[in-house]
């Protein structure tokens, strides 16, 4: 059989992304998710009278609550596959990937299901997250002396 | 191969399909739906469970028989290591051959079933497939609340059980002859564009079929193959036409297209996949109509990706397989 005549027609049938679409909802949506954590950010501060780092721990803690409960309720799924990279890079994200896999896995049992892989997908970005994390802190100690 | 076949024959078929499948455009062609994936079972992976052996029951009450008529249970399905059969035929309590070629295995299991009674091996088979969408997302995709988007090209696999019951005694529809696929390597490899890994096996099942029985694609009336979704569709047209000069623009289709309303139901996204794709299609829309003879000969080309989530991210191929059958109005 012939695979470059194969690969070709593949090509020609390959279905277009909508690439500046989805870009364009992903930086609205995720513009969105920043304003909405800047007002609860100004909000904790004022009316708690906390510090803004404080406060910035409150808003991620607000926006991970959300996040899990949203997913939780079984629609947040719709509207990440709508937003896309709108969601899921921010830490909305990363909450709804550990919800997500914890309801999957809660019928293989605490241990051996939910506690084996609830980091399934969350995982990758802790570990690389804390791994550039380490690169970061030393190029930043040896070029800006620990500043 | 390809074999023909004297005296093996369709009795009935029967079907019990999900919620996307009974909003689909054979909305009413099915024995019986469920409006919720858990089908009341406890996990997805039971809700299959329930799918098949509901099927079963529906046939066996379709036919007046009981479990102990049956010969040989035949059956396949998604999940791993065929579990989902296993737990069915445990309640059928009869000898059982459990098969796997991915979304192939409706049609696979259809050909093991008739070289046995064309053999006089057994009387009579119950040929059942099912599988689940929600079981193959998490199995080869991400956690089913995960909302990640899929591309354009990625299919949609069909919720369902279905089932069929072969004898020896003749009946309306006569299984004709079979063609058993080869393992096929395109060098494809994007688990999101299955219809590209699989047409590959479709073109070179039917192209082997119509040697091996000296007949044109005009013969049949109808040929369907299993779920290569409608970029899929396109490329077998074209790669047959290139490759083989074989027409299949007039009397050919989709299983995965017929199954969903592509234009309507966006999930679905490229059609349906699954082993009970075509087998709710071929037994929900195309035996009805050849019972009612308004087509009598159809080549149903079963089409699987044989591959697992582990050798994807070991970046091998996409291996494919397709097995045909042919089925016709008896005379």
């Amino acid at each position: 059989m012939e695979k470059k005549l194969y690969e070709k027609i593949v090509m020609n049938h390959k279905p277009k992304e909508h690439r500046l679409r989805n870009a364009l909802i992903s930086f609205f949506i995720g513009g969105i998710v920043g304003v909405i954590g800047e007002v609860l950010l100004e909000l904790y501060t004022y009316y708690l009278n906390i510090s803004s780092s404080d406060a910035a721990v409150f808003m991620m803690v607000t926006l991970i609550f959300l996040a899990s409960l949203f997913t939780a309720l079984g629609f947040f799924d719709k509207w990440v596959n709508f937003a896309r990279c709108g969601l899921i890079i921010p830490i909305t994200g990363f909450a709804h990937s550990m919800t997500s896999a914890a309801i999957e896995f809660r019928r293989e049992g605490f241990v051996t299901g939910l506690g084996a892989n609830i980091f399934k997908l969350a995982g990758t970005v802790i570990l690389y997250g804390i791994v550039s994390a380490y690169i970061f802190g030393i190029i930043r100690y040896f070029i800006l002396g620990g500043i | 191969m390809t074999n023909k076949y004297n005296n093996v024959y369709l009795e009935s078929v029967s079907t019990v399909v999900g919620p996307y499948e009974h909003n689909g455009p054979l909305n009413r062609r099915f024995d019986r739906y469920y409006d919720n994936l858990y089908m009341h079972e406890d996990s997805f992976e039971n809700a299959e469970i329930h799918l098949m052996s509901e099927s079963i029951d529906i046939l066996l009450d379709k036919i007046n028989k009981q479990k102990k008529d049956i010969d040989l249970f035949i059956a396949g399905d998604l999940q791993n290591q065929i579990t989902a059969s296993c737990y069915s035929a445990l309640k059928i309590n009869k000898p059982f051959l459990g098969v796997y070629s991915a979304c192939a295995s409706n049609v696979e299991a259809l050909i093991i079933a008739s070289q046995l009674i064309d053999a006089k091996r057994v009387r009579n088979s119950l040929v059942s497939v099912s599988s689940h969408n929600m079981v193959s997302e998490r199995q080869f995709r991400n956690p089913t609340e995960y909302g990640a988007p899929k591309p354009n090209s990625a299919t949609f696999t069909a919720t369902g059980g279905a089932s069929a019951f072969l004898t020896k005694e003749k009946k309306d529809i006569k299984i004709e002859s079979s063609t058993i696929g080869r393992v096929i390597d395109m060098e494809q490899n994007d688990p999101n564009n299955m219809g590209a890994c699989m047409a590959a096996a479709a073109a070179d099942t039917i192209y082997r079929h119509l040697k091996d029985l000296k007949r044109t694609s005009d013969y049949y009336d109808l040929i369907v193959t299993g779920d290569l979704g409608k970029y899929g569709k396109d490329i077998l047209i074209e790669y047959m036409q290139k490759e083989y000069q074989i027409d299949l623009s007039k009397n050919y289709n989709d299983c995965g297209i017929i199954l969903y309303d592509t234009k309507e139901q966006k999930e679905v996204q490229a059609g349906g996949s699954g082993p009970v794709c075509s087998a709710l299609v071929v037994y929900g829309d195309i035996i009805p109509k050849m019972k009612n003879k308004e087509i009598r000969k159809v080549l149903y080309v079963a089409t699987g990706a044989l591959f697992n989530s582990t050798m994807v991210f070991q970046k091998m191929n996409i291996l494919s397989i397709a097995h045909a059958i042919s089925l016709e109005v008896s005379e």
